[in-house]
């Protein structure tokens, strides 16, 4: 297990370093996305229009959140920065690291098969974020940059956020097709059925 | 004197703000436990980070947990109470003003047009149970309940010959189907008996009860253990990353059944248990009990 600090935007040889359990800590800039945005970024990208999407993705880390935003004099303020169920986002997420080559994916709850193949294809990692802690990833917030695609409401628009240690997260989906999620999900299933034959 | 209903809004908005920035102390005690014995690194990495959570949403009055819940209350109201019918709308009240002080995330949405009420007001929201018992006071328990880990509630109507072999296995199954869903380290609610409604009732009820409270009946207390032990054993650890602690404690409540039913009903709450409760007299006057 290993220790790091990335900033983005991420190569692909760095996102190659990481292995499940590892402990990241990320500066820079972070761009929310959840179910609109995929849905959004994955039709222009079908009709050819890639270049619609507001904000150049590559090599950048996409965050399942819905923040709590307020505009204070002119200027936004996030309130809740914490993550989003991203199991939600697993039938179009491999999909989405392809067409617009993010390198990492943050958010809670993990991913599956599909979204690991992707990862592995394309060269991309999950980053768990502890459920729930919002406030701790509040206080990682430096600035509101950008926001695009406001007419989907606050919670579902495109927020470009720059962060100063944000984390932790940990690397619960690698490059290399492990996922630290089935791996224990699967473990505990075969306790399980020990357990519930001692009964 | 202030008045009787102003007093009480004002207690139910503080009950609300108490819970938004703070758990309970034995919900803190155990994760902090939880921490100390943890010798898995990444689940040392995530208790780690919600002891954080708490600390810094404590001082900084930032949301626990973006999701700010849904409004619950379980109320024990005394019959000579002076203030009876009103309260539903007392308590609407209360969480419209709450919801904007606070500020509260917007919870309460329409099923069927999916439009947001804005104030977590709306039909049969705030959430409220109503328990009429002897004396003057009202016991108000709020709870602010997290959506992630509503959703893994389950329920259960199993054969009654399975008896409690089969209310074992139902609560392994519903925590293997969990997973990382409801944002583990998590208390487990088991209602067993009563009927559909009721064991998910007194599954939600049953998770008040303090973790370091065990259950009057030692029976019943052996197997909350047991269950508890059999649990954390399955290694899903904090956010199904793998670890010791799963789930902080079980706890069990249970009503007589039908002879052909043996209903099972299992709530999880999610290590932000945002909860307060306090007593009101019958002058208004609030004495918060949960937290600190
Ligand atoms: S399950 Fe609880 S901690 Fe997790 S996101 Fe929902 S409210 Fe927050």
């Amino acid at each position: 297990m290993a220790e790091y600090r990335l900033r983005t935007p991420i190569s692909e040889e760095d996102v190659r370093k990481l292995k499940v359990g590892d402990i990241v800590y990320l500066d820079g800039i972070i761009i929310t996305g959840r179910d609109q945005v995929h849905r959004r970024a994955l039709e222009l990208a079908a009709k050819g229009e890639k270049d619609k999407v507001p904000v150049n993705l590559e090599g950048m880390a996409l965050y399942h959140c819905g923040p709590i935003v307020k505009k204070i004099d002119d200027e936004w303020k996030i309130f809740g920065f914490g993550p989003t169920t991203s199991a939600r986002m697993e039938s179009v997420e491999a999909d989405f690291i392809r067409e617009f080559k993010v390198r990492l994916i943050i958010g809670k709850g993990g991913m599956f098969e599909k979204t690991t193949q992707g990862m592995k294809e394309y060269g991309a990692a999950y980053l768990a974020y502890p459920g729930g802690t919002s406030a701790v990833a509040t206080s990682a917030v430096k600035r509101v940059v950008d926001v695009h695609w406001l007419d989907l409401g606050t919670p579902e628009a495109m927020w470009v956020v720059e962060v100063e240690n944000f984390g932790p997260t940990m690397v619960a989906i690698d490059s290399h097709g492990n996922n630290l999620y089935t791996d224990v999900l699967s473990k505990a299933k075969k306790v399980a059925e020990e357990i519930k034959a001692k009964f | 004197m202030p008045d009787l209903k102003e007093s009480i809004k004002s207690g139910i908005v503080t009950m609300m703000r108490e819970a938004a920035f703070n758990v309970p102390r034995d919900v803190r005690e155990a994760l902090q436990r939880a921490y100390e014995i943890e010798d898995n690194p990444v689940a040392k990495a995530n208790l780690k980070a919600i002891l954080r959570n708490i600390e810094v949403s404590g001082k900084t009055k930032l949301p626990m947990c973006q999701d700010t819940g849904t409004p619950t209350f379980f109320i024990e109201l005394g019959e000579d109470f002076p203030l009876k019918s009103e309260l539903r709308s007392l308590i609407e009240e209360a969480v419209r003003t709450a919801t904007s002080e606070i500020p509260l995330r917007p919870n309460a949405v329409d099923p069927w047009t999916y439009k947001n009420s804005g104030d977590n007001t709306g039909r049969y929201v705030p959430i409220i149970h109503l328990e009429l018992v002897p004396g003057s006071e009202m016991k108000v328990i709020y709870l602010a309940k997290g959506g992630g880990s509503e959703n893994t509630s389950k329920l259960y109507m199993l054969s009654p010959v399975l008896g409690l072999k089969g209310i074992k296995r139902a609560v392994i199954d519903a925590m293997l189907d969990a997973g990382p869903k409801p944002c583990p380290p998590i208390v487990v609610g088991v209602g067993v008996g009563g009927s559909a409604d009721m064991a998910l009732k007194l599954a939600k009820k049953a998770t008040f009860r303090r973790l370091d409270e065990p259950n009057p009946d030692p029976k019943l207390a052996e197997i909350e253990q047991e269950l508890l032990e059999k649990i954390n054993s399955l290694g899903l650890g904090p956010m199904g990353l793998g670890g010791k602690t799963y789930a902080l404690g079980v706890k069990i409540e249970w009503a007589h059944k039908h002879p052909a039913s043996l209903p099972v009903g299992i709530n999880t709450q999610c290590w932000a248990f945002r909860r307060s409760e306090a007593v009101f007299d019958s002058s208004g006057n609030m004495k918060l009990l949960v937290p600190p």
